[in-house]
């Protein structure tokens, strides 16, 4: 319990302690930012020994009364779906730093504030059991990421930067407004609660009114995803973004909405999420074929990450509608990988930037002769994202498919040809960038990767091959968690009717 | 009518801060012209502490509270919260214009006692339970500010600002004074009370259509005040026009009182047919924030811009105006409080960064202040956030509790409309912030010398008071929760 608040508390600690360190001092401000994201990884770690990886349900819960009137609580907890996604946002957070380390040289102390008040929005998004609290996190996070696209990314970076604030925020309102519904209607903002009065039949929705909760709720995930049609903010975000803005905007920050997903709107809304499950999923499979076409045509290295998530996302959003375990443990396991993969390719991306100033595919080639291990790094982290077996993304996209298949066989036909384009897309950008002869520019510019480069992405590729190989690692947690989910949203049309059924033993007693 | 004509001495208690802003407004008034041209800024100071002395008798008055002067003036819960808020708004209002009225030469007693005597017409009224004291009220606080907004009488702007907002101002306060001479007609009488009985009795069809054709002629009154639509047109131009301190009262002083008046007849005085004005003001409030928030989108100019949300953020509070119940009023009253909290803060950095003749208003003379006065950017960048409404700021609570009495009120087309003009207005507000944090510093406000002195002490207060509302709004929500209950 003390270490969950900790991972939450020590960001916004630290946020709060970088604000205090004078602005002459750069350096203090850099040291700063890693010791502490270090020190919350390692709490965050605490969180595993004490965690139970066989039960699905919440645990290190915190309840404390935040609002009298509404009933808001300060209500965290962590389950099987959460654990992975805060280490996740805890572990990319000193990786950020790093990247940074250097390319940052312009109001650092702002930067690193901004960078770990961000962490504390996402791990607070990823734990909140009160929707109020939900939203809020929610809220929070956009604030230090708009500033972080608009004061240190590239040429086109206020567009980029309003465009994001302002597609999130026009999603975001809508699931205001049902959540109010949902308070009027319960008089809590409690998961727990809602969840148990939805079960119970306390509160009993109608047709019209859970597809319109749905729909509110499904818009904000779904612009964060980002689901075809509504992905448009994204490469320009991407784009336009620093490195470390890049990195935890497509590991971390588009995790929030497929978490949503899973979290609210799969339970909450059990019959809306089946009755409009197909054409979520049709749109889903849109965005993993056109994701990775456009990516494919490409000329910028940095678009075609961004468009690789949305084809890479498209896979999580079809797990998810598949209602299957399988393709729920494999849409949770994807968002893993892809945070850990994408991550690392925008990292080395960057890393390429920050040499020859350019993220034209045309202005590399050959860059394997100068740089090797840039290159061999390149290589796995492209393999693990395309999904060669043994690497982690095989084993989400894998579950995944099988789930699309069990659940109809035609979508995982058609998302199959997803993970060939992704081959595609990947390798031939490694051909165009690193094989081939070298221009004079680039073997003056790709010096070999320096020692804090290594340190940030080592343990990233470390990954690939862990979660690649020894899934059941990571799974059984994820599993648990997401059979709860399920059971709920198979209970969803049978649940209402057994609530009328409780009348009936006292009337066999009369009869009797 | 029976009582005597000598009021009893817990009727002057309950009326004293009147009291002691009129005495005060006049003692100033007769001391401006002893003192020397140099030491005027020191009558500033007196009437601050004289602001501090009514909000004490503010604050005492609601020991003992009840009717006044048969019921001209009702002195409960809901009268005290918003005396209290037109008072701190004056108070904070003094203590941003002494390095104003310094810089522009304009350094001069009246401006004080003005500043008093409108604040005490707002007292006036929050407290009103009779239609004629409300609009004695009224016109006491308008009068007052007519002349504030023109008080740099040399400069061509405010002239043309003052005389746009007497004359619009005065044809408004003439309509709803129609209204209320309208329903004397038909109740006899001019107490919220009576007029509800009255209203209540009225039997034929054709009788209640005359009296809500009354209602609509005062709303129409109230609407100019609050800068709702259609009464809209002036409010940008007097915003540009007046001197930054005093668009600062402007929108959050009068326009809380107005709303505050608005509540009390609306619920006391004409309850009987909400069915009636209701329609009207959902109209009124959508077309207040599409308006607000549209032409918001089009401004180059701070103080215009300022001027736009100051609408839309009227449509917000209208809408909880429009469910006619406790949690609305509750909502309406945390509301002006956050906002007149946010917009103060936000107009003493506009004054504090206009520099001298307020040459520095235009959004692009922002750029580069993240880099160059990051406090004064970062505490802009608070105001405006809190005006975008994102948690954790008193913006963010105010429009969630605003929706929220809506969504009860099952007004779910209304709040998700306002929702989503909501979302319109961040694009507005973060222009401001994009140029002040990236854009590169040029000649502009990023040339002031930093916040300091009781401006910046204004800044600093209402910005802490922003965050402190966003994380325990339950500080302000429960006393308007509790008083919200109007006497009726």
């Amino acid at each position: 319990m003390v270490r969950l608040n900790l991972t939450l508390a020590l960001p916004l600690a630290a946020f709060l302690a970088l604000l205090l360190v004078p602005r002459s001092r750069p350096a203090w401000s850099r040291w700063i930012a890693l010791i502490s994201s270090l020190l919350i990884f390692a709490v965050s770690l605490g969180l595993l020994a004490g965690f139970d990886r066989s039960g699905g349900d919440f645990q290190f819960e915190t309840n404390l009364p935040w609002i009298q009137t509404p009933a808001i609580r300060y209500h965290i907890g962590l389950d099987g779906l959460s654990l992975w996604l805060v280490l996740l946002s805890t572990l990319l957070t000193p990786v950020a730093v790093l990247v940074s380390w250097r390319y940052i040289q312009n109001r650092v102390k702002e930067f690193y504030a901004f960078l770990l008040l961000m962490e504390f929005g996402l791990v607070g998004v990823f734990v909140a059991l009160d929707l109020f609290l939900f939203y809020v996190f929610w809220e929070v996070s956009l604030v230090p990421m708009y500033f972080l696209i608009g004061i240190w990314g590239y040429e086109r970076r206020i567009y980029a930067a309003v465009k994001f604030f302002l597609y999130t925020m026009a999603g975001s309102v809508l699931m205001l407004a049902a959540m109010i519904y949902l308070y009027n209607a319960t008089g809590s903002f409690d998961y727990h609660t809602l969840l148990g009065d939805l079960a119970s039949g306390r509160l009993e929705l109608g047709r019209t009114e859970e597809t319109l909760l749905f729909l509110a709720f499904f818009l904000a995930f779904a612009i964060k995803v980002p689901l075809f049609p509504l992905h448009t903010w994204l490469p320009d975000a991407h784009v336009e973004a620093p490195t470390a803005g890049s990195v935890i905007l497509a590991s971390v920050m588009l995790k929030m909405g497929a978490y949503g997903l899973v979290r609210f709107c799969l339970p909450m809304f059990p019959n809306a999420s089946r009755e409009h499950a197909w054409w979520i999923v049709l749109l889903a499979i849109v965005g993993i074929i056109y994701g990775a076409l456009v990516a494919m045509v490409q000329p910028n290295m940095k678009k075609l990450v961004a468009y690789s998530s949305v084809s890479h996302l498209g896979f999580v959003v079809l797990g998810i509608f598949s209602f299957t375990q399988q393709g729920l443990d494999g849409a949770v396991y994807q968002m893993l990988n892809h945070g850990i993969s994408t991550g690392a390719l925008f990292i080395l991306v960057g890393y390429m930037y920050e040499r020859r100033h350019s993220l034209e595919i045309a202005d590399y080639g050959g860059v394997a002769t100068p740089a090797p291990n840039l290159a061999a790094v390149f290589l796995i982290t492209s393999l693990a994202s395309l999904g060669l077996p043994m690497l982690n993304n095989f084993v989400g996209e894998f579950l995944v498919l099988q789930g699309a298949a069990r659940a109809n066989f035609t979508w995982a036909v058609f998302a199959a040809t997803g993970v060939i384009l992704s081959a595609a897309y990947l390798l031939w950008l490694y051909q165009r960038a690193f094989l081939g002869p070298a221009t004079e520019a680039v073997r003056d510019q790709m010096r070999d990767l320096s020692p804090r480069e290594w340190a940030a992405i080592l343990p990233l590729v470390a990954l690939m091959v862990w979660m690649g190989t020894a899934a059941q690692t990571f799974l059984p947690p994820i599993s648990a968690s997401n059979s709860l989910v399920l059971e709920r949203v198979e209970q969803g049309v049978i649940v209402n009717v057994e609530n009328r059924i409780p009348a009936l033993p006292q009337e066999a007693d009369h009869a009797r | 009518m029976p009582g005597s004509f000598v009021p009893a001495s817990a009727e002057l208690w309950r009326f004293l801060p009147e009291i002691i802003l009129t005495l005060a407004g006049t003692f100033l008034m007769v001391l401006a012209p002893l003192v020397r041209d140099r030491r005027q800024n020191a009558l500033g100071y007196v009437a601050a502490y004289l602001f501090f002395a009514a909000l004490a008798a503010a604050l005492a008055a609601h020991l003992d509270p009840g009717p006044a002067f048969q019921g001209l003036l009702v002195i409960d819960g809901f009268a005290t919260f918003f005396r209290v808020l037109v008072i701190v708004v004056g108070l904070f209002t003094v203590l941003i214009s002494f390095p104003y009225l310094g810089r522009e030469h304009a350094d001069r007693g009246e401006y004080y006692a003005l500043l008093m005597f409108s604040v005490v017409g707002q007292c006036l009224m929050v407290a009103s339970g009779d239609l004629i004291m409300l609009f004695i009220g009224l016109e006491i606080s308008s009068i007052s500010s007519y002349v504030l907004a023109g008080f740099l009488r040399r400069r061509p702007q405010a002239v043309e600002a003052a005389l746009k907002y007497f004359l619009l101002g005065s044809f408004a306060t003439a309509i709803m004074l129609f209204g209320v001479a309208w329903i004397y007609g038909m109740t006899g009488s001019t107490s919220l009370m009576e007029i509800r009985n009255g209203v209540l009795k009225l039997g034929q069809p054709g009788s209640v259509f005359l009296a809500a054709a009354a209602v609509a002629l005062i709303f129409a009154g109230f609407a100019f005040k609050v800068s709702a639509w259609p009464f809209q047109v002036w409010a940008p131009d007097v915003y540009e026009g007046a001197p930054a301190p005093v668009v600062g009262f402007l929108s959050a002083g009068p326009k809380a009182a107005a709303f505050a008046a608005l509540l009390r007849v609306l619920v006391v005085g004409f309850a009987p047919f909400s069915h009636r004005w209701e329609p009207l003001l959902w109209l009124v409030a959508l077309g207040t924030m599409v308006v607000g928030n549209f032409a918001a989108l089009l401004q180059n100019n701070i103080k215009r811009l300022l001027a736009y949300s100051s609408i839309a953020h009227a449509g917000y509070v209208l809408v909880a105006v429009t469910t006619h119940s406790e949690i609305g009023t509750a909502a309406v009253m945390f509301y002006l409080a956050a906002y007149a909290l946010m917009n103060i803060g936000a107009f003493a950095l506009v004054t504090h960064l206009g520099g001298k003749n307020e040459q520095f208003l235009n959004i692009n003379d922002y750029a580069g202040l993240g880099a160059r006065q990051p406090a004064a950017a970062a505490l802009f960048t608070i105001f405006l956030l809190s005006l975008i409404g994102v948690p954790p700021t008193a913006g963010f609570f105010g429009k969630f509790y605003v929706f929220r009495a809506a969504i009860r009120a099952d007004l779910i087309w209304l709040t998700v409309l306002g929702l989503l003009l909501s979302a319109v207005a961040a694009y507005y507000y973060l222009r401001i912030i994009v140029v002040m944090y990236m854009r590169e510093p040029k000649n502009g406000v990023a040339e002031a010398p930093p916040l300091s002195g009781a401006l910046g002490a204004v800044v600093w207060v209402t910005a802490l008071g922003t965050i402190l509302l966003g994380i325990w709004p339950s500080l302000v929500l429960r006393a308007a929760t509790e008083w919200a209950l109007l006497v009726r």
